[in-house]
């Protein structure tokens, strides 16, 4: 440690830059870049986005500036570490990498460096464990939560029971496309479906065999975990060999409208998964285009407001300021450091009514944090893309996972993850 | 002036065949050396280490490797990141396996697991030639990669196929795991590159070689003056997967620390550590350092430059950062197309009669 | 009355048929190249990208560079507001490839003349790098849909002709009406490809050329013309390929990736041999679909990105220089 204090004075004295303290410094690790950059650009712009919005409107959060440092990753896990370490100097106060490799990466490296991570409907699932994962929070919902709300769903649509069913599941072959296999294998036991995998290798650009196989298989229902081209070739195929879309149902990163638009009139129907409500009208965008757009500071050409992926941006940003403010409020200071920023993160609370005056009315389940649980409710909606009007329409409310189904496997994860790397579990 | 053998007497066998023939050159290396051993470590913070000192040290010890395949051996191979895959799965294994065995031998056998493995993928060089080889160590990336995300064994059935390294220590400090310190990931890794400079340098003015640059040079004539071409490829092929598995070893364990090996050892790995063999120049120890050293830097610096100082856009500066790097090896490919190696042996030329030239 | 295992076996076969004519054309565009000029032309799959993405900006009317523009000058342009019909945007889309086998001739091969391949190969990874930042920067790296009229979706006529083969578990061949199309394309591209080679005093010139340099300079031929011109019809290829591809995926980056596909092609057929591209077009085609259909799924799927290069090196093994490669003689 002595080394490492040595070290840093010295450098600070050769470059003599110490970063700026009295703002709330945001990084933002985009992708506009590379084969993911469809979905990295909408969510970027709409985190990006608000924050300008904050300060336009309010002058930032609490009296405070926030101050944006966008670095591109380009969905890469080594250009991640670079933007990581390249910002977390500057007094970051929390990482969204989107991303579930960087995030594999960042969450030994956050916690030593005692700097929060948000990883919002992603990365590693068992990170809901606030007790092994102090500082990785991943609400409002996870990957078990959504393969959980999926079969919920279905079980709905096929009056509780999903016995002698078949499932298919068509999944990215990463550690992303592999996460929900699990859960499905033991919702699958559970409810007596029988349960087809299906990998596609990255990019997905090619799927005629696996979906030549379900063609001859004739599943009841296919889900996917997909991202990048894989969605646009899968819901392009569904419709080739005439699978009925409704009964395709995608995760919510497979739920986006480019991902449906190129297969035309095609994907109608064809549903997804989301965690919060897409709603075009929503106060706050009126805010983003008066107060940030037309003053020419959009983050990106400005086409994708109320978009899927830029409405969760939003949400994220808005997740993000929400737990900013608790921070300032938990400590009495506006400029708070990343280890009070970990304090506010675990103290949100989100009502209907704060997101309704926060021009966001439903956009977002309510939900709160607590110290054992990192991971929120776990709500999700199912939605449908109505493909004349170009549109996601919300079929169903919030519903809930199940919980019996997803905690001992949360529990059971992070505890081999305690257990690998020597941490103590317990409140901090 | 000072750069030059004359005035330079050697007294013995082992004087006049040392590495470093002119005196220049040794106080050259060793001032490097006193540097990079006794004043960087204690300036190093975690982002120079991360974001510059450890990937060019780690991609310093593959371009080595595959030069020693591919520029002294004449074996193009497009099998470089499945091979840095089987030295990252295989250090995970034994990491996990054995967690009492130092994480230095795990490394060394990480290096000959891949060794094995580079061998038996280097059987079909006996038959197949030049790019008709490259496109066949294609095989050995896919089948590779596939391999390691499809058979749960070799991550330890995690749930999502991501592997972790754990904390392991030298002399009680750590160098895995997220409480490394900048100076000891950096340390680590310079000690295997110089370690594997120096043997990698040795073999190659030895028998050994000889033996492949004589199979580079024309197969059928070195067979016919006695060379084995089956020892020489893959006695090559085992020892550039040697080091290209330790390169693994490292990235996993020291550099990223989690990896997923689509991701992390895809086909773009093959590529980069190909660019920079042929960028620092292909039979050349040096030319790895610095093909290594100019493909780590540019990106950075590109990047500082447009996002930092400029103040583009970043996806602007990644579309542009593509573009330079391309036009800039095309340049280089026309103005020297042997690599920066060339240019550094064309400057010693030079030096040699400078200040009086003819 | 077959089996229904059987006869899905035969639609697996017709499908990996119909796949395997798309990755010939694209392996048509690297064997081009490299007969002409030794050029193993790695860029060929972002040309496929650049070319798609150019035809549909053409289209579109979308303002090249317009995020540069815009970025630099605080302007907002993005579109000039006019719409192209497909098969004029075709024909442009053609003339800039041509502008660009010119530029990549006359500032890039033209200086590496004589060079190690290693060394030309660089090169062309150098140069795919170069295209794919430029055409990022040129028309952004949105995804976009790309609407040439071309049919979409399985043919349901055949299905329903075929569905009486077999017992209740066979559902009839599927067969895309896309591929089929492409495959329509493909084969009269290959045939006309193959046509002008043969026939045409320009095809002749590119097989004296790619039989001997110094020969076809001493009798006239200018071997800079011919390399534009073999690099023009690569680009023709990418542009078709890019349409065929685009048109199920949308333009995006992950098109680039189709040179993958084609390299296995390459060394089934022999990198000399248009003949062998297709044929090993074919058979990397049916290849890949039989194994991951009879095998592939007992291994946990997914197979197909190795198997083609397993085959492949299967192949070589026996025969080191391609199905219908040159037979490699070596002296000393």
């Amino acid at each position: 440690m002595k080394m490492k204090t040595f070290a840093a004075a010295a450098l600070a004295g050769l470059l003599a830059s110490g970063p700026a303290l009295a703002e709330l410094v945001i990084p933002d690790l985009s992708y506009r870049t590379g084969p993911y950059a469809a979905g990295g650009t909408p969510f970027s712009d709409g985190y990006q986005d608000y924050f300008n919005m904050l300060n336009a409107r309010d002058g930032g959060i609490g009296g405070e500036a926030v101050r944006i440092i966008e670095c591109e990753t380009g969905y890469n896990t080594e250009k991640g570490v670079e933007c990581y370490e390249s910002t977390k100097g500057e007094g970051a106060l929390v990482y969204q990498p989107l991303s579930t490799g960087i995030t594999y990466q960042l969450i030994p490296k956050a916690t030593a460096d005692n700097i929060p991570l948000h990883t919002m409907g992603y990365g590693r699932t068992s990170a809901a464990n606030g007790e092994v994962f102090n500082w990785v929070f991943n609400y409002p919902a996870n990957y078990w939560d959504a393969a959980s709300v999926m079969v919920n769903y279905l079980l709905s649509e096929n009056d509780g029971s999903l016995d002698g069913k078949k499932i298919a599941l068509v999944y990215h072959n990463s550690a992303y496309g592999k996460e929900p296999i699990r859960t499905l294998e033991n919702l699958s036991e559970q409810h007596g479906f029988a349960l087809d995998l299906l990998a596609v290798d990255h990019p997905g650009q090619e799927q005629k065999s696996q979906w030549l196989q379900i063609r001859r298989t004739r599943p009841d229902y296919v889900l996917m975990w997909g991202w990048g081209v894989m969605n646009q070739v899968a819901v392009q195929e569904a419709a080739n060999i005439g699978f009925p879309m409704e009964n395709f149902i995608g995760n919510w990163w497979a739920g986006a409208e480019h991902d449906v638009t190129p297969a035309g009139a095609a994907a109608n129907g064809y549903k997804s998964l989301n965690m919060n409500r897409i709603d075009a009208n929503l106060p706050v965008f009126d805010d983003i285009r008066s107060l940030v757009h037309d003053a020419g500071n959009a983050a990106g050409d400005g086409s994708n407001v109320g978009k899927v992926l830029y409405t969760r941006g939003m949400y994220a940003a808005m997740l993000a300021a929400e737990a900013i403010a608790k921070a300032q409020d938990i400590h009495g200071v506006a400029n708070i450091t990343p280890a009070m920023m970990r304090d506010g993160m675990e103290a949100l609370e989100l009502t209907n009514a704060r997101m309704a005056e926060l021009g966001m009315a439903n956009i977002g389940p309510e939900f709160g944090v607590s110290c054992q649980d990192h991971g929120g409710t776990g709500l999700g909606i199912v939605q449908e893309w109505d493909a004349a009007a170009g549109q996601w329409n919300a079929l169903t409310d919030y519903i809930a996972p199940d919980d019996a189904v997803t905690q001992p496997l949360i529990m059971e994860d992070s505890a081999a993850f305690a257990a690998e790397s020597g941490i103590e579990a317990g409140c901090m | 002036m000072f750069y030059r053998e004359a005035g330079d007497f050697k007294t013995s066998y082992e004087a006049d065949n040392q590495t470093f023939p002119i005196a220049f050159d040794r106080y050259r290396y060793w001032a490097v050396l006193a540097v990079a051993y006794l004043v960087i470590p204690f300036i190093i913070n975690d982002y120079w280490a991360s974001a510059i000192f450890v990937p060019f040290l780690i991609y310093a010890i593959a371009a080595i490797g595959l030069n020693i395949l591919t520029g002294y051996c004449g074996q193009v191979s497009l099998g470089t990141g499945g091979f840095m895959a089987v030295g990252a799965y295989a250090c995970y294994k034994l990491m996990t396996a054995f967690p009492d065995v130092s994480i230095v031998i795990n490394v060394i056998l990480a290096g000959g697991i891949t060794a094995i493995v580079g061998a038996a993928f280097g059987l079909p060089s006996l038959r197949i030639k030049g790019f008709y080889l490259a496109v066949a160590t294609l095989a050995a990336q896919f089948f590779l990669v596939w391999l390691f995300n499809k058979v749960e064994w070799f991550y330890n059935y995690s749930a999502s196929g991501q592997i972790n390294a754990p904390e392991r220590t030298v002399f009680s400090i750590p160098v895995t795991g997220p409480n490394t310190e900048a100076w000891a990931q950096y340390l680590i890794c310079l000690v295997f590159v110089t370690v594997s400079a120096i043997i990698a340098r040795n073999l190659t003015r030895g028998t050994v070689g000889r033996k492949w640059m004589a199979i580079r040079d024309m197969d059928i004539a070195a067979e016919i003056i006695g060379v084995n071409p089956l020892r020489a490829k893959l006695s090559a092929f085992a020892i550039s997967s040697f080091f290209i598995g330790i390169s693994g070893a490292l990235f996993f364990a020291v550099y990223l620390g989690a990896v997923e090996v689509g991701e992390a050892f895809g086909i773009q790995k093959s590529f980069l550590v190909l660019f920079m063999v042929i960028i620092g120049g292909l039979g050349s120890i040096f030319g790895a350092f610095a093909g290594a050293a100019f493909l780590v830097l540019l990106p950075v610096a590109l990047k500082v430059v447009g996002v930092d100082l400029l103040g583009w856009p970043t996806d602007m500066v990644a579309h542009l950062q593509l573009v330079i790097v391309g036009a800039l090896i095309m340049f280089f490919l026309i103005k020297e197309p042997h690599g920066l190696a060339q240019l550094w042996r064309v400057a010693k030329e030079k030096l040699r009669l400078w200040p009086f030239p003819y | 009355m077959m089996s229904a295992d059987f006869l899905y076996g035969i639609e697996v076969v017709l499908n990996g048929l119909m796949a395997g004519v798309l990755y010939a054309l694209v392996a048509l565009g690297f064997v081009l190249i490299f007969k002409a000029s030794g050029i193993f032309n790695y860029a060929q799959g972002v040309m496929a990208l650049f070319a798609a993405l150019t035809l549909v900006g053409i289209m579109e009317g979308q303002v090249p560079f317009a995020h540069m523009i815009n970025a630099i000058f605080g302007t907002e342009v993005h579109h000039f507001g006019w719409h192209v019909p497909a098969f004029a945007a075709i024909i442009m889309t053609l003339g800039v490839m041509v502008l660009f086998a010119w530029a990549v001739q006359q500032f890039i091969f033209k200086h590496l003349v004589g060079q190690e391949p290693i060394i030309l190969f660089m090169a062309t990874i150098g140069l795919a790098y170069f295209l794919e930042g430029v055409g990022d920067l040129m028309w952004g790296s949105n995804i976009k849909t790309l609407d040439v009229g071309l049919p979409q979706g399985g043919s349901r006529w055949i299905e329903d002709m075929t569905a009486s083969l077999g017992d209740d578990s066979f559902y009839g061949f599927f067969i895309d009406k896309l591929d089929m199309v492409a495959t329509v394309v493909a084969a009269i591209l290959v045939l006309s490809l193959i046509a002008f080679a043969q026939y045409s005093k320009q095809g002749r010139a590119m097989r004296a050329v790619a039989d001997d340099h110094q020969a076809a300079l001493s009798v006239g031929i200018s071997l800079n013309f011919i390399w534009v011109l073999v690099w023009s019809l690569a680009g023709l290829v990418a542009l078709v390929a890019g349409i065929m591809w685009g048109a199920k995926s949308g333009v995006q980056f992950s098109l680039s990736l189709i040179a993958l596909k084609a390299l296995p092609v390459l060394m089934l057929g022999g990198f000399t041999s248009i003949p062998g591209a297709i044929v090993g077009g074919l058979i990397i085609g049916v290849g890949e679909k039989l194994f991951e259909y009879t095998i592939g799924g007992m291994m946990g799927g997914a197979t197909e990105n190795w198997f083609a290069y397993v085959l492949a090196l299967i192949f070589l093994v026996f025969r080191p220089q391609g199905l219908f490669g040159e037979k490699i003689i070596e002296r000393v």
